[in-house]
C-alpha cells in the first residue's frame, strides 16, 4: 500500500492501471477527459497491456466496449453528461446482453443550457437502464469502488454492467490523499476474467443479441431483473472481501451518527461528506441529527433504508437532479417507495433539490435544511413538493405562495 | 417450436449456444403470400435456391422439388428472381 496525492480522475485512472483491462474505448468529455488522459499515458508508457481504442463518439465508445466484452475481453470505458446521453441506446444493450463492463462516470449536468459542472442529472437518467450504480463520496471511494465494481460486474450470478460515479470537479479535479493498494493485491482480488460465452471462441460458436420476440423477450428481461436482485444479495460479500485486503469497509449505505438521530438527511456523492461535517457541528449544539449516505443506488438498498430510518422523526432527501414532472426527485421517490406499506409509511419526508450545474452546496445551506426539518418535526407540517435549495428567488416564491394560502 | 422454457432456464443474456437451432424456429406462420410452383415451367436453374434468404427452396438431386413451408416467410424473392422465360413461381394469398 502507498499513499498518493491524487485527484478523483487520477485515482480512478490508477485503479484502471491496476485492473489492466484488455480493451478500453473512449472519447473525451469534460470532466472525464483528465481520467482518460492519464490512462492513455499508462498505455503509451507500456504500463498496461490494454488495447486502447480511440473512437469518434461516446455511442461508438460504448459500442466498441460492448463488442470487446462480447468477444471475451475485460473491457472498460468512462464518460460524463452528454457522453452518457449519447450512449443511451447502447447502455440498454450492454445490460441486456449481460456484459460485465465497468464504466466510471464523472457526474456533470445535462444540456441545455450547456454546463460542464457537477450534478447527478446524467446518471439519474440512466438509473433504470439495467446498470448497477455506485456513488463515491471522495477520490478514495472512487478508487475503491472501481476495483470492487469489476468483481461485482463479473460475478457469475450477477453479470451486469456497473457505473461508478463521482461528482464532476468536486471530486474529479480535487486532489486528495488516496491510499493505493499494491498492484498484485488488486490483481489477485479481481482475478482472471473467464466468461462463459465468448464471440471469439470459434470452437464453441454462439450468437449474441439475436431477435427475441413475444415468446422469449419477457423471460430474458425477467432474468435480467433477477440479476439485479442477485447483485443486491451479493455486493455485501464482495465488499467484505475488499475490506480484508484494504481495511476499508463499504456497504450499500453509510449511516452517520444515526442511532439516536431524530432528523436524518439522505444524500449521495460528495455532499454526504459536507453533511457529516454539519452533523458534527450541530451535535455539539445538542441537536439530534444524522446523515445517511446511499453508496449503492442501483440496486436500491430498500431494506437498509427502512432499517436506518426506523427511529427517525423526520427525514430529508437530497436530490442533485430534477425528475421533471415527477412528484419528487429520483432518490426521494425511491426512499418513499421503500417505506410505503411499512410501519414507516407516514414518516414525514421532505425532498431537497440542490446543486444543479455545479451550484455550491455549503454547510450553511445544510444547516438551514436541518433547521427547516426541525420545524417540520415540531409542526408536523410537511411540504408536498420538493424544496429548491440555493436557487435565487425560491424564498420570495414560497412567501408569495404562503400569502395566497397555497399549500405546497 | 418445442416446449417453451421458463425464464430461469435460459442462457444468460439471450445467448444462443446451440449453432443452427434456427431450424427449430418455425417462421412459416409469418407468411401473407405463399410461393406456388408450376413445375411444368421450371427448368431447374436454381436461381431461386441461391436467392432464398430462408433456405426454404427444397432441392433434391439438383432439381427443385418444392418449398419448406414451415420456414418460408413468403418474401416473394424466389418468384421475383425466377427468369422471365420461366416465371414458374406465383405468389398466392395465404388464406384464400
Ligand atoms: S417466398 Fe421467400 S422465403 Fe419463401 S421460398 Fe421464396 S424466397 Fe424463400
Ligand atoms: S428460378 Fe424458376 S426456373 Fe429456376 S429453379 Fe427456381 S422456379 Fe425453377
Amino acid at each position: 500500500m502507498k499513499v498518493m496525492a491524487l485527484t478523483g480522475n487520477e485515482a480512478v485512472a490508477e485503479a484502471m492501471r491496476q485492473i489492466n483491462p484488455d480493451v478500453v474505448a473512449a472519447y473525451p468529455i469534460t470532466p472525464q477527459t483528465e481520467l482518460m488522459h492519464r490512462f492513455t499515458e499508462f498505455v503509451a508508457d507500456g504500463l498496461v497491456d490494454t488495447e486502447m481504442v480511440l473512437v469518434e463518439s461516446e455511442h461508438s465508445a460504448l459500442s466498441a466496449t460492448v463488442g470487446a466484452s462480447a468477444a471475451g475481453a475485460r473491457a472498460m470505458t468512462a464518460t460524463s453528461s452528454q457522453g452518457l446521453a449519447l450512449m443511451w441506446e447502447i447502455l440498454y444493450i450492454a445490460a441486456g446482453l449481460r456484459l460485465p463492463i465497468v464504466m466510471p462516470v464523472v457526474n456533470r449536468a445535462l444540456s441545455a443550457p450547456i454546463n460542464i459542472h457537477g450534478d447527478h442529472s446524467d446518471t439519474m437518467g440512466a438509473r433504470d437502464s439495467g446498470w448497477i450504480q455506485i456513488f463515491s463520496e471522495n477520490a478514495q471511494e472512487a478508487y475503491d469502488n472501481t476495483i470492487i465494481a469489476v468483481r461485482i460486474a463479473e460475478h457469475p450470478d450477477i453479470l451486469l454492467p456497473v457505473m461508478v460515479t463521482m461528482d464532476g470537479f468536486i471530486i474529479s479535479h480535487t486532489m486528495e490523499r488516496v491510499e493505493v493498494l499494491d498492484d498484485d493485491v488488486v490483481k489477485n482480488f479481481i482475478g482472471e476474467y473467464n466468461p462463459k460465452y465468448k464471440l471469439l471462441d470459434v470452437k464453441n460458436p454462439v450468437t449474441m443479441g439475436p431477435l427475441d420476440l413475444q415468446d422469449y423477450y419477457f423471460e430474458h428481461k425477467r432474468a435480467q431483473a433477477e440479476a439485479m436482485e442477485n447483485a443486491y444479495k451479493l455486493i455485501k460479500e464482495i465488499d467484505e472481501e475488499y475490506y480484508k485486503i484494504s481495511g476499508r469497509r463499504y456497504s450499500y449505505v453509510e449511516p452517520y451518527e444515526i442511532d439516536d438521530a431524530d432528523i436524518i438527511l439522505i444524500s449521495l456523492g460528495s455532499t454526504a461528506g459536507t453533511i457529516k461535517d454539519v452533523v458534527d457541528e450541530l451535535r455539539l449544539k445538542g441537536l439530534k441529527v444524522g446523515g445517511l449516505k446511499i453508496r449503492v443506488y442501483r440496486p436500491f438498498p430498500r431494506d437498509e433504508i427502512k432499517e436506518f430510518l426506523s427511529n427517525a422523526s423526520v427525514v430529508g432527501v437530497m436530490d442533485r437532479a430534477i425528475a421533471f414532472g415527477s412528484p419528487c426527485g429520483p432518490v426521494c421517490l425511491d426512499v418513499k417507495a421503500s417505506l410505503q406499506g411499512t410501519s414507516l409509511s407516514n414518516l414525514p419526508i421532505v425532498n431537497y433539490i440542490y446543486g444543479l450545474g455545479g451550484r455550491d452546496i455549503t454547510p450553511k445551506d445544510i444547516i438551514k435544511i436541518f433547521n427547516e426539518l426541525e420545524k417540520v418535526r415540531i409542526s408536523g407540517e410537511v411540504p408536498n413538493l420538493p424544496r429548491y435549495v440555493g436557487v435565487r428567488g425560491e424564498e420570495n416564491y414560497i412567501e408569495q405562495k404562503a400569502k395566497l394560502k397555497i399549500k405546497n | 417450436m418445442n416446449e417453451l422454457k421458463k425464464w430461469f432456464e435460459l442462457p444468460v443474456g439471450a445467448v444462443i449456444d446451440e449453432p443452427g437451432n434456427a431450424i427449430k424456429y418455425k417462421t412459416g406462420s409469418w407468411r401473407t403470400f405463399k410461393p406456388v410452383l408450376d413445375k411444368s415451367k421450371c427448368n431447374d436453374c436454381l436461381i431461386c435456391w441461391i436467392y432464398c434468404p430462408d433456405n426454404s427452396i427444397i432441392v433434391q438431386d439438383g432439381k427443385l422439388i418444392g418449398f419448406d413451408y414451415e420456414h418460408c416467410k413468403g418474401c416473394g424473392i424466389c418468384a421475383e428472381v425466377c427468369p422471365d422465360k420461366s416465371k414458374a413461381i406465383t405468389m398466392v394469398l395465404e388464406h384464400q
